[in-house]
């Protein structure tokens, strides 16, 4: 009974996990400016670990959360690099003000 | 009772990452949507890794579970300082109900940093700016 309901839990979750796919994706492609898009793509690589997670529950294999781990390592990675390729931006405007 | 368990907490879970991504798309404004973002976000990850934690029972599992769990929870406020101070930065438009804005005070460049906001809000206007020089 409790495994009956655990899994329809889950695809529920992956119901829920593709509805929050598809409004990330909307807020990705319709901006309006840049910091918009990197906050979109870092809440898609939460939602990637999360469907990383589920899945590994769905299939009772705990191997796919090493994934999970890299995939939360680098997405990290991948937002501070965003931010300062945004703030190098801001510097390169001021620089050519002065001049 | 270890199912209910897992359901418990993937409901819990779930529900703060539908509220995250509701939030990015319908709140008005880059702040409010990152304040929407960077906390349920990193609820609902935590979360449903607690369930995957209680759902496998095992050591490795749960150690690997925390260890994402402290991960996100350490790296998200930076991330999102970061990405909150580089957008204050090139000037991307506030809400018009915004009732403080108290960086505006402090944040001086050389020029007028009132006349500068919004320049940059358009990436693609930047680069033709850019290349005009």
């Amino acid at each position: 009974m409790n495994e009956v309901m655990l899994e329809l839990t889950l695809n529920l979750g992956f119901i829920i996990l593709a509805l929050a796919f598809i409004f990330t994706f909307i807020r990705l492609v319709r901006g309006p400016s840049l910091p918009d898009r990197v906050v979109a793509l870092d809440l898609m690589s939460a939602l990637s670990i999360v469907f990383i997670a589920l899945y590994s529950m769905a299939s009772d294999q705990a191997v796919y959360l090493d994934a999970a781990i890299g995939l939360a390592l680098v997405a990290f990675l991948a937002t501070v690099a965003f931010a300062r390729f945004v703030e190098h931006m801001a510097q390169q405007q001021e620089t050519s003000k002065d001049g | 009772m270890n199912d209910l368990i897992d359901i418990l907490l993937l409901i819990i879970g779930l529900f703060f990452i539908l509220t995250a991504s509701i939030g990015l798309l319908r709140m008005p404004d880059l702040m409010v949507r990152m304040h929407a973002v960077s906390k349920a976000g990193t609820v609902g990850v935590g979360f449903v890794m607690l369930a995957v934690a209680n759902h496998f029972a095992d050591f490795g599992v749960t150690v690997r579970a925390l260890s994402i769990i402290l991960f996100l929870l350490g790296t998200a406020p930076v991330a999102s300082h970061l990405i909150g101070r580089a957008a204050y930065k090139i000037g991307v438009p506030l809400w018009k109900s915004t009732v403080v804005d108290e960086l505006g005070d402090y944040y001086n460049y050389k020029n007028d940093v009132s006349k500068q906001r919004g320049d940059l809000y358009d990436p693609m206007r930047w680069w033709q700016g850019n290349s005009r020089e």
